[in-house]
């Protein structure tokens, strides 16, 4: 095989997988974005205080321990235990249903019916409330976390593409496990969605939520629930990219990553934000790789995505899967 | 209207740069203990404090004259860099120092203007070095030129004294922080006959994919980093992934603290990183620090950062404050001063190992010495390298001077390039 081939190959295939880490973080919008309307610019924050809390919870780590000893003088950090990882997890999935709670009877609750533009400066402003308290719960410091999963070349596809190519690839065990997890999730979210009575007052709510509640479907649970999925995603969104870089403060700015994935593949849909990660994934490397490293100087990546997403909008303003909006007079 | 403006701002900022000595020595601080960058902000914030906390219990101050630290929250963003510097140059302040290079170059022409010294210890704009052009601006001990200049006499070192052939890659910031090395490296790449190619990542930096994947198919000999924040632990992280030899991976200083190598664990044993000040606790002046600061309640932080890379250079800027603030103290016979005294004390700054044994920081420094031509030092840098296994940076090397031959004509091009753009007369 010639070897820019194969090149190309590779470049396409990581791209895929870096699409599946965007998507992942595209998820949690969507999920929010197609029952309540709300686009929460707060999810790439809730990935970061998903991964925050798990990493602190698995450290044993005291929170808000700077707090306590500056109130009353003592010197509290840790409670000398580790937790298992899966018990953690747990743990943080309890913690984001709190929040989730918290966020619905604290903020939304009194918001329903206000105009979109009110919602998302909301969520604006949990954003920032959210990493406020982030750091005063686990602090500044830049932690790792370590849930078992294994990163790193994957030796067999390196081994079989060399032997059967001339060149092994490079796919991260990472990129794949992500893969694999993102795929669970979707499948998994598509069952609940379609086969649980919840999820079916879900969707209820998610095509006309008056309609929902004329017979008798609780919005308020509703929000909750689907905000509790958010953060879900969020804690899966958050271990990954926790895994890759630690966890600190710049992960909420994963965020950045989705959104041309969401403008590509539609606010509402949970298979146009993986076709949609897909694409961006795979159009951006493959753009830096051809063209934007040899010809433009390198670093083409973030606005490629943007452009990308842009000319979708231009002839499909929904995104690929978004519901096409109708406005009758 | 519009002149009349402008002549009470100029008579105000004269007023305020040669106005009456106040009773305690400013030193403002403009840290970021939140944002995407805190993980690094604190323990400079933190040592840079905690120095001037040790100044004040332990020796009453500088001189005797108690030092009022000023703390203002930046988050990293140049625009509330410069909203601190305005908010706090009519306090007093006798030096700024702002850690970040978009803050440095705003306030290059403010400090300039106001007659307030500015420090900007190894980041910033290089060119400053030239004390003839910069009369207010001091980037001593080493700058980023001088960084890439040691890194690549590192590699002469280690390849038996020749890159005749050899591929170097850099990494950088796609910033102008990160593009900084870019013209000294292709001086070097033709003096000492290396292939250099440019890498760049975009802010912040947490998906480089791309980049080491170029790398892993085009095996540079060496790769050079300068990134900071995020970009650095996934440029680590994203090394040891592609199995690329970490002792042939060498990082600014800005990508060599603890936070940086941790999260990738044992994979990242071995990686070199450049610095301008020694690492670790085990120097006397930390005695002093857990007993006069730390134990007496007094620390900036919780006191877990005593020691890492970060913290100690918070601790050697402060350091160097304190000394031309001393210097300044003599050569002006007052204990009181102003910024523009303040400027004299860190023009004729010298610092010496006996010195530096005195302060309780023995070998912890270069010796270097300031004058008006020179604002930058000797250029002296080390290399340090990371032990996984013993979670500590050891350095490797003594402090080697940089290239002059190839860097001083790209300062005095760089530096008469900025006296033509702003008008100013060179002169010392």
């Amino acid at each position: 095989m010639p070897e820019q081939l194969a090149f190309t190959i590779e470049v396409f295939l990581n791209g895929l997988m870096a699409g599946v880490l965007y998507a992942l973080v595209a998820l949690g919008f969507v999920l929010i974005y197609k029952a309540s309307g709300i686009f929460n610019y707060a999810q790439g924050v809730m990935a970061l205080f998903a991964a925050l809390t798990l990493a602190g919870i698995v450290d044993g780590q005291v929170p808000f321990s700077h707090l306590i000893n500056a109130i009353f003088g003592t010197d509290v950090h840790h409670f000398g235990w580790n937790v298992p990882a899966f018990v953690a997890i747990l743990l943080t999935m309890v913690v984001m249903i709190g929040l989730a709670y918290a966020v619905q009877r604290l903020v939304f609750r009194h918001l329903v019916g206000q105009e979109p533009i009110i919602l998302f400066m909301a969520t604006i402003g949990l954003a920032y409330f959210l990493e406020g308290v982030g750091d005063l719960m686990w602090g500044s410091d830049i932690k790792s976390i370590d849930v078992g999963l294994p990163q790193g070349l994957n030796m067999w596809i390196d081994e079989t593409t060399f032997n059967a190519l001339g060149y092994g690839f490079f796919i991260d065990n990472l990129d794949i496990v992500a893969s694999i997890i993102a795929a669970l999730l979707v499948v998994g979210l598509v069952l609940f969605a379609q086969y649980t009575k919840q999820g079916r007052a879900m969707r209820a709510v998610a095509d006309d939520h008056q309609a929902a509640l004329s017979v008798g479907v609780s919005l308020n649970f509703i929000w909750i629930l689907v905000w509790s999925l958010a953060g879900f995603v969020a804690l899966v969104a958050g271990i990954m990219w926790g895994t890759k870089s630690g966890v600190q403060f710049s992960l909420s700015l994963i965020a950045l990553k989705a959104l041309p994935v969401l403008m590509l593949g539609g606010f509402t849909s949970i298979p146009g934000a993986i076709v949609g990660g897909l694409i961006i994934g795979v159009g951006e490397k493959l753009f830096e790789f051809l063209i934007g490293a040899p010809f433009l100087g390198g670093a083409t990546e973030n606005w490629f995505a943007y452009m990308l997403a842009l000319i979708f909008l231009v002839f499909r303003p929904q995104g690929l899967f978004g519901e096409k909006i109708i406005e009758r007079v | 209207m519009n002149k009349k403006l402008k002549l009470s701002t100029l008579a105000l900022g004269a007023a305020l740069a040669a106005g009456p000595a106040m009773a305690e020595l400013v030193f403002p601080s403009l840290s970021y203990r939140t944002g995407p960058y805190a993980a690094n902000g604190i323990p400079f914030a933190d040592g840079y404090a905690d120095y001037f906390t040790l100044l004040n219990e332990r020796d009453g101050g500088i001189g005797g004259e108690p030092i009022r630290m000023i703390e203002c929250e930046t988050g990293y963003n140049t625009e509330k860099g410069v909203e601190c510097y305005e908010s706090t140059k009519g306090e007093g302040s006798l030096v700024y120092q702002p850690l970040s290079t978009g803050i440095t170059y705003q306030l290059i022409p403010k400090v300039e203007a106001d007659g307030i010294p500015m420090h900007s210890m190894g980041y910033g704009r290089t060119s400053a070095k030239d004390g003839a052009v910069f009369n207010n601006i001091f980037n001593y001990p080493a700058n980023y030129w001088d960084g890439a200049s040691v890194a690549i006499k590192h590699l002469l070192d280690v390849n038996g004294g020749s890159l005749e052939g050899k591929k170097i890659a850099l990494v950088y910031h796609n910033s102008a922080y990160g593009k900084e090395p870019i013209r000294t490296l292709e001086e070097l790449s033709k003096k000492h006959g290396f292939e250099l190619s440019l890498l760049p990542i975009d802010h912040p930096g947490q998906e480089q994919k791309s980049q080491w994947l170029q790398i892993r198919r085009e095996k540079p000999d060496n790769v050079i980093m300068y990134g900071w924040g995020v970009m650095n632990q996934v440029a680590v992280q994203e090394a040891a992934n592609i199995r690329y030899p970490m002792d042939q991976f060498i990082g600014i200083w800005w990508s060599g603290s603890e936070n940086d190598v941790r999260p990738a664990g044992d994979a990242a044993d071995g990686y070199k990183a450049l610095t301008f000040h020694n690492v670790g606790s085990d120097f006397p002046v930390f005695d002093d620090i857990q007993k006069f600061v730390v134990d007496a309640g007094k620390a900036a932080g919780a006191g877990d950062q005593i020691g890492t890379a970060l913290y100690n250079r918070g601790l050697y800027a402060a350091m160097l404050a304190a000394e031309a603030a001393k210097t300044a103290q003599g050569i002006h016979d007052t204990k009181a001063l102003t910024p523009a005294q303040m400027r004299d004390g860190m023009e004729a700054l010298e610092i010496t190992e006996a010195k530096m044994a005195d302060l309780g920081l023995p070998n912890f420094g270069p010796e270097f010495k300031v004058s008006c031509e020179n604002h930058g030092g000797n250029g002296l840098v080390a290399v340090a390298q990371w032990d996984a296994a013993a979670d500590s940076w050891n350095l490797i090397t003594d402090y080697v001077e940089a290239d002059e031959e190839v860097l001083a004509p790209l300062i005095e091009e760089d530096a008469a390039a900025y006296a033509a753009e702003a008008g100013i007369t060179p002169g010392c």
